[in-house]
């Protein structure tokens, strides 16, 4: 279904993204998927001429990964956000944002990982 | 020299929506910027999961307000291709018609702000009048002004007839030379120039390695136009993208008015070829698989990833807007540049915050 | 360096672009999505198809009491109702909702039909 899919691992993603630069491929972004309990899987987009290239990695959410934005200054971004909205793990970002890019202090812990239970307060009208 | 930090807020009266900077200064000059995003997420990739694939169609038209039709086309062609219905060769040409109404409309707000960020209000009050009538003729052939709710999975919801089209036609025009009379005043003015050339230029280089967009990299000579190729009724049309090599505010300014008069330009192809039947086909069953589809949105190319099991809900609904790819950029072009520029800088990235927080 | 001075004085000798709106209000074009502005309650089925694909949630059919409400102020006006009621018994009007002070709800209820005597069958 989707054109390209290579399963890696996780030792393997900072080669296959050096490869990557050098030959010219742009990095469009990264999904990531809760697949159960414990395990998510990530996928790494790239893009020339207007056909993409997928590669996934599936870890347990605990495993730490490396980051990429040494290599693709441009995915720094989305990195903070699966720490935020999936707990996931990233070591060595270009900027940190410490949990505070989308969520504030309020917000449920990891939303978007199974998590995420939201209570609804009913409060009289006045 | 000391350095001082000063927070370019949340609300600022040049700004669309919300965005916070952190601009290390010395004297007046910047030399570091950190961004920070949130004051608009409302997490609606997750409000995806919890509704049916047919419900979701008028969740994602609201993630943003400029570029919502090309939101719900994205959305509308990856679950057709992961159903493998096939859509009907009128409503592709219509889905044509409305997306490139939404292209001009969002282009004419751009210009607008713009003259209103460098303090040019009476320019801003021409452009937004010449806008009123796309937003008009949006209202009188699908129902609203902003969020025109035309796309559904398997077609479009409304036709148009064909006293309707030849109208679009003749409103299309008429927003063309009225921009004609106003393009004078961005390209000619003495001030207006003073403010536009030679600020925040990106070089092809830069615009390479950092992964820039949609108008940011064709005016730094990139080609990259992914309506070339030709998903909807693209592939029928002539077009060639719109390139400037000087990456500079003024070559970005230039770039969008010439797309306005492109878009205006495949208005009327379409509405020449525009084909008799039906405009949607009846949708069967449940999806099941993973797909991606890209568009090119007015401010660059949005990607959608979509998985699914089998059931009416899905199982994950990712949303890559262009402006989450070309807020690095502005980091880049920051550094170095004084302060009353900041404003112009923001703007030629055309930020559309809602779209980057979901 | 004068470009503008053209637009500009065709605006100081022609009429405003703007309407005096509240006092002028512009005619609504057809098939616009204003509002909900009810239900021809006699015809409702109470089918409930309305309700299960409403994407705000701002519906809800009880078919028990042959009620029909509709919360106005979680109605996104997309029109997929009117589309989907068999009957085609939902009204869309073209002109906005007005601001209103406070959130009500709009609950439109069936009478019972009375019930008509059987005559005797014409014998041919």
């Amino acid at each position: 279904m989707l054109q390209n899919l290579v399963e890696i691992n996780i030792d393997q993603l900072i080669t296959v993204t050096h490869e990557m630069k050098d030959s010219g491929y742009r990095f469009v972004t990264l999904t990531c998927v809760t697949l159960s309990e414990n395990m998510v899987d990530i996928t790494y987009h790239f893009d020339k001429n207007y056909e993409l290239k997928n590669y996934r990695i599936k870890i347990e959410r605990s495993t730490e990964i490396p980051s990429v934005s040494g290599i693709y200054f441009s995915a720094l971004l989305v990195e903070n956000e699966i720490i935020e909205l999936f707990g996931v793990k990233v070591k060595g970002m270009a900027i940190d944002y410490a949990g505070h890019l989308l969520l504030t202090d309020e917000s449920p812990v990891s939303p978007q990982f199974g998590g995420g239970n939201i209570t609804i307060e009913k409060r009289e009208a006045k | 020299m000391n350095k001082t930090i000063i927070p370019f807020g949340p609300q600022h009266p040049v700004l669309p929506e919300p965005l916070h900077l952190k601009l290390v200064m010395e004297d007046e000059i910047i030399v570091e910027a950190i961004p920070a995003i949130g004051y608009v997420h409302r997490g609606l990739e997750k409000l995806t999961e919890t509704k049916e694939f047919t419900q979701n169609v008028f969740v994602v038209e609201r993630v943003c307000g400029i570029c919502s039709f090309q939101h719900a086309l994205a959305y509308c062609q990856g679950m057709e291709e992961m159903m493998s219905i096939e859509v009907p060769d009128r409503a592709k040409f219509l889905r044509v018609i409305w997306a490139e109404l939404h292209r001009i409309h969002s282009h004419l707000l751009w210009l607008g702000l713009v003259a209103d960020g460098f303090g040019f209000e009476s320019l801003f009050m021409q452009c937004w009048r010449n806008r009123e009538k796309i937003m008009d003729i949006m209202e009188e052939t699908c129902g609203s002004r902003v969020i025109i709710s035309g796309n559904t999975i398997g077609g479009v919801r409304r036709d148009i007839s064909k006293e309707l089209l030849v109208k679009v036609t003749v409103v299309a025009d008429e927003v063309a030379a009225d921009l004609k009379e106003i393009e004078k005043v961005f390209f000619n003015d003495y001030t207006v120039k003073h403010r536009l050339v030679g600020v925040g230029v990106l070089t092809k280089e830069d615009a390479t390695t950092l992964a820039a967009l949609g108008p940011m990299a064709r005016a730094s000579g990139i080609s990259l136009d992914h309506r070339t190729t030709g998903y909807a009724a693209y592939g029928q049309l002539d077009f060639a993208p719109v390139i400037e090599t000087d990456g500079d505010c003024y070559a970005r300014t230039l770039v969008r008015v010439k797309e306005v008069y492109q878009s205006v330009d495949l208005i009327k192809q379409a509405v020449a070829k525009i084909p008799d039947g039906e405009i949607s086909v009846p949708v069967k069953g449940n999806p099941n698989g993973e797909v991606i589809s890209r568009v090119e949105q007015p401010r660059g190319e949005a990607l959608y990833y979509m998985r699914a099991n089998g059931t009416k809900f899905l199982e994950r609904l990712r949303i890559r807007t262009p402006t989450f790819a070309n807020i690095p950029t502005l980091l880049k072009m920051l550094p170095g540049s004084q302060l009353a520029d900041v404003p112009m800088l923001i703007l030629t990235i055309d930020p559309c915050i809602s779209c980057t927080e979901r | 360096m004068f470009e503008m001075v053209n637009s500009i004085f065709k605006n100081l000798f022609s009429k405003p672009a703007t309407r005096s709106y509240p006092f002028e209000r512009r005619t609504t074009f057809a098939n616009a999505r204003g509002q909900i502005s009810g239900i021809e309650i006699d015809k409702c089925i109470f089918c409930g198809m309305c309700d299960r694909k409403c994407p705000a949630n701002a519906i809800k059919v009880n078919r028990a009491e042959k009620s029909w409400e509709i919360d106005p102020f979680k109605c996104v006006i997309c029109g997929l109702c009117t589309e989907v009621c068999p009957k085609k018994c939902i009204i869309m009007d073209g002109s906005h909702r007005t601001a209103a002070a406070k959130k009500t709800l709009d609950i439109h209820v069936q009478e019972a039909k009375p019930v008509v005597e059987k005559g005797n069958d014409v014998v041919a």
